[in-house]
């Protein structure tokens, strides 16, 4: 196997796995978020769950956070040689004429999921290791004895400006995974004969994942 | 019909080039696109200027030879043809049609229209082919039994003229759909089985050194391959490819 990832088609392998970790990693997160908007306290009971046990910290999260930067910088990485390929561009292209808009943007729906990944990370992530990791605070609770993770959820979607900066963001998450999902697999060698299921899997995918996050942001923002 | 051609003009492999317009009349509808080039040359002829370099050979669809970007498009509008085969029908009196080489880093402009392929040939060399005795004691291929299934898929495979027009199509020149259809025509039969890890792996490298784009899955390659190969010969590849690197 040496050098397979150094090759183009190991370099597509190798997105397209961390594409996979990171759909799976979608919807779970989702599957959390979504009890939010029906139970409180069992929203706040598994994010307690995820923050606290050593499996999820110590060995999903450090996968998590290497995928997410290995498709990213993957990302640029083969973005810059692809350009490169092409010393001079034509002067007429008519691109629309034979792929979708989403897989040749691949580049821009990515920027605009990376920059809502940093306000994400400004929002959730940093505050919730400085809590636990800095300052020491494992119990999860606020001064009242009740848990804090619903309190803080609530409290980030009163901003309209964020919301909407959320809501965008998942647009450009269902355009990424439109191409993506189907992308991902073919990358992987899945033969045509699933093509078409796969596609309308993935279609349904992109579409109905990012839109239950639109739903469960403007829920809050709306009854808080 | 009177048409305005839009012409990339390069004198030579160093010479930077442009966009040169050019009008021409009287074309008719039943012309091929080849032959209202042959049309323009003769007019550049006639007066004195220097004609526009194209390649072109059998001008029946099967050589691979013409290989112009036409109003955006590897072999111009029409699907499933290449440029020798591309009727004037498909434009309009009046049109304006942009006419420029296959561009990537790996087929530099030799001039005007024509740009070096051998990037293709050098994939070819490195694997695509079967090594056999042809001492005269060579077994019939047909006793061989073979699927009707596998000799389909291996002769759709097979029917790529190696032209470059997914390379010129992709957003990324990549080459994977050309490797593909090589490496799947023999990957499918049995004759191709024996040398199958070391054809692939060499092929894949020798297509990364070229300077190919990486494939991102548009399927741009696809819907403007004249021969309609299928984007199953990437993914067929792609398994081959990790077979081969697993086995190694």
């Amino acid at each position: 196997m040496s050098g397979f990832f150094k090759s183009s088609i190991g370099r597509k392998y190798a997105m397209a796995l961390s594409a996979f970790f990171l759909m799976i990693f979608l919807l779970q997160h989702f599957a959390i978020n979504i009890l939010s908007v029906f139970s409180p306290e069992a929203f706040n009971e598994a994010s307690h769950f995820m923050g606290t046990f050593w499996a999820v910290q110590y060995i999903l999260q450090p996968i998590l956070i290497f995928g997410v930067v290995y498709h990213f910088v993957m990302g640029f990485i083969l973005e810059a040689k692809n350009r490169s390929a092409r010393v001079k561009s034509y002067a007429r292209n008519n691109g629309g004429a034979n792929s979708s808009w989403m897989s040749r943007n691949m580049i821009y729906s990515g920027l605009a999921i990376l920059a809502f990944l940093i306000l994400h990370f400004i929002d959730f992530w940093i505050p919730e290791i400085n809590t636990k990791y800095i300052q020491g605070d494992m119990s999860g609770l606020l001064p009242d004895g009740d848990y804090r993770y619903y309190e803080e959820l609530t409290h980030k979607f009163v901003s309209p400006l964020r919301v909407g900066a959320y809501v965008i963001a998942f647009v450009f998450l269902s355009l990424h995974l439109m191409h993506g999902f189907s992308s991902a697999f073919q990358s992987v060698g899945a033969s045509s004969m699933r093509k078409e299921k796969l596609q309308t899997f993935g279609k349904a995918y992109a579409i109905l994942l990012p839109l239950g996050f639109i739903i469960i942001a403007l829920y809050h923002h709306f009854n808080h | 019909m009177n048409l305005t051609l839009k012409i990339w003009r390069q004198k030579g492999p160093k010479d930077k080039g442009s966009m040169v317009d050019y009008k021409v009349s009287d074309i008719s509808e039943h012309m091929s696109f080849l032959e209202m080039m042959d049309v323009l040359n003769e007019q550049l002829i006639n007066e004195g200027k220097e004609p526009v370099a194209f390649d072109h050979d059998c001008r029946e669809g099967i050589c691979g030879s013409c290989s112009m970007f036409i109003n955006g498009e590897a072999h111009g509008p029409d699907r499933g043809v290449t440029t020798c085969q591309l009727h004037m029908r498909m434009f309009k009196d009046g049109d304006v049609i942009t006419i420029e080489p296959f561009r990537a880093k790996a087929f530099p402009v030799i001039k005007d229209l024509v740009v070096d392929r051998s990037s293709f040939d050098r994939i070819q060399h490195a694997g695509g082919y079967i090594s056999v005795n042809t001492s005269g004691n060579t077994q019939d291929a047909n006793a061989i039994p073979i699927s009707k299934h596998a000799a389909d898929e291996a002769m759709d495979a097979a029917t790529c003229i190696g032209c470059g027009a997914c390379v010129a199509s992709c957003k990324n020149a990549s080459a994977m759909l050309f490797v593909g259809a090589k490496v799947s025509q023999y990957a499918l039969l049995p004759q191709g089985r024996i040398e199958a890890v070391d054809r692939v792996k060499n092929m894949v490298a020798q297509m990364d050194l070229e300077g190919f784009g990486n494939c991102t899955n548009t399927g741009a390659c696809e819907v403007e391959c004249p021969k309609g190969i299928s984007l199953e010969n990437i993914a067929r590849m792609n398994r081959e490819y990790l077979f081969a690197n697993i086995k190694d």
